[in-house]
C-alpha cells in the first residue's frame, strides 16, 4: 500500500504541468521579433522586468500592441517612436544619448580617469619621498656616530 | 589634513545623492505628455452606450481627465477629493474607465457617488495606452486649447490637489 502511494506520489508531478503561456501568436516568426523588441523596453510596472518577461497585464496590453503593430508591417523603429511617445524615454533599457543623458554615459570614464589621476600623482610623490629618504637623519647619525667611534679608537 | 576630509567630503556627497534618491518615487517617471495636445479618440460613453465623447467636446473649458477602474483600490481613495471638487463645482472631471465590466463599473458609482461629468468606457485599455498608463488612477490636467498640463501617477491627494493642480486649474482658467 504504502509503496503504491509513493509511486503515485512520483508519478503527480507528470500531470502537474503549467498552463501555456497564454499570448503566444500563431505565427511564431512575428512572436520571435516581438520578443526580441521587448526585451530591450522596459515594463512600466513592475520597473526592473522587460516588457517580454513581464507578466504584469499592462505589459501584456503592451505586447499585443507591438505585436499588432508589426502585423500592419511597421518596422522595429517605428513601434519604439510610438512606446516613447507614450511613455518617455523610460521604456527603453538602453537610454538615448542626449543633452541630460551625458552625465550618465561618460560620468563612469571621468570618474576612471579621475581615479587613474590621483593614482598616477600619488606614485610619483611616493617615489620622490622614497628617493629623498634613502638615508633617514637617525640613520646618518647613527652612521657618523660609528664612524667617530672608529677615529677614537 | 586633506587626505581625511577629501574622502570625508565625497562621501557626504554620496550619501546625500542616496539619501534623496530613497525619498524619491520610482512610479513618478517624468511624462512625454507635458505641455503636447491630449491624444484624441472618439469612445462610447458609460453611461449611455448610444453617446460618445472626443477631447474636442470640451474645448475652450479647463477640465480633470482622470482614470479609474471598479476593480481599482487607490481610486477609492481618491474618490471622496474627486465628489469635494464636484460639489463645489470647481473643474469639470471626465472619466476614463479602464479595463473594466460595465456593470461592475456602475454599480459602484451608484453606491459611492458619481464625480464625473460624464465618463468613457474602455474595455481593453487602448486608449489608456494612448495615455501612457502605467495603472489607474492618473488624472491629467488639459487646458482650454486641449493641451496637457499636469499628470498626476496614482491617486490625488489632498496636498497636491491644493498645492499643485488647483492653483494649475486657476490659473489655467484665467488664460
Amino acid at each position: 500500500m504504502k509503496k503504491l502511494l509513493i509511486l503515485l506520489f512520483c508519478l503527480l508531478p507528470v500531470f502537474a504541468h503549467a498552463g501555456e503561456a497564454k499570448d503566444l501568436a500563431e505565427d511564431p516568426v512575428l512572436e520571435k521579433r516581438m520578443v526580441g523588441l521587448a526585451e530591450n523596453l522596459r515594463c512600466l510596472v513592475c520597473q526592473n522586468e522587460s516588457l517580454a518577461s513581464s507578466h504584469a497585464e499592462l505589459a501584456e496590453d503592451l505586447r499585443r500592441e507591438v505585436r499588432e503593430q508589426m502585423n500592419k508591417g511597421k518596422s522595429d523603429q517605428e513601434i519604439i517612436d510610438y512606446l516613447v511617445a507614450r511613455y518617455g524615454d523610460f521604456v527603453l533599457y538602453q537610454p538615448p544619448m542626449k543633452s541630460y543623458t551625458i552625465l550618465l554615459w561618460f560620468g563612469p570614464f571621468v570618474l576612471l580617469l579621475a581615479g587613474a589621476g590621483m593614482l598616477f600623482f600619488q606614485l610619483r610623490k611616493r617615489r620622490q619621498t622614497v628617493a629623498e629618504s634613502e638615508l633617514s637623519p637617525e640613520a646618518q647619525q647613527r652612521a657618523a656616530a660609528l664612524l667617530n667611534e672608529e677615529d677614537n679608537k | 589634513m586633506t587626505r581625511f576630509i577629501l574622502p570625508l567630503v565625497i562621501f557626504l556627497v554620496l550619501a546625500g545623492f542616496l539619501y534623496k534618491g530613497l525619498g524619491l518615487n520610482p512610479r513618478e517617471v517624468p511624462s512625454p505628455f507635458i505641455d503636447k495636445p491630449a491624444p484624441v479618440f472618439n469612445l462610447v460613453e458609460l453611461e449611455d452606450p448610444s453617446k460618445s465623447f472626443t477631447p474636442a467636446d470640451m474645448k475652450g473649458k479647463v477640465w480633470l481627465f482622470n482614470l479609474w477602474a471598479s476593480w481599482c483600490v487607490s481610486c477609492r481613495e481618491e474618490h471622496p477629493l474627486l465628489l469635494d471638487l464636484a460639489r463645489q463645482n470647481i473643474v469639470p472631471i471626465v472619466g476614463l474607465d479602464y479595463k473594466d465590466k460595465r456593470a461592475d463599473a456602475e454599480s459602484l458609482l451608484a453606491r459611492v457617488g458619481n464625480p464625473y461629468l460624464l465618463n468613457v468606457f474602455d474595455a481593453e485599455g487602448r486608449i489608456g495606452i494612448d495615455y501612457g498608463v502605467t495603472g489607474v488612477p492618473e488624472t491629467f490636467v488639459i487646458d482650454k486649447q486641449g493641451i496637457i498640463r499636469y499628470k498626476q501617477i496614482g491617486p490625488v491627494t489632498a496636498q497636491n490637489l491644493r498645492e499643485k493642480i488647483l492653483p494649475l486649474v486657476a490659473e489655467l482658467q484665467k488664460k
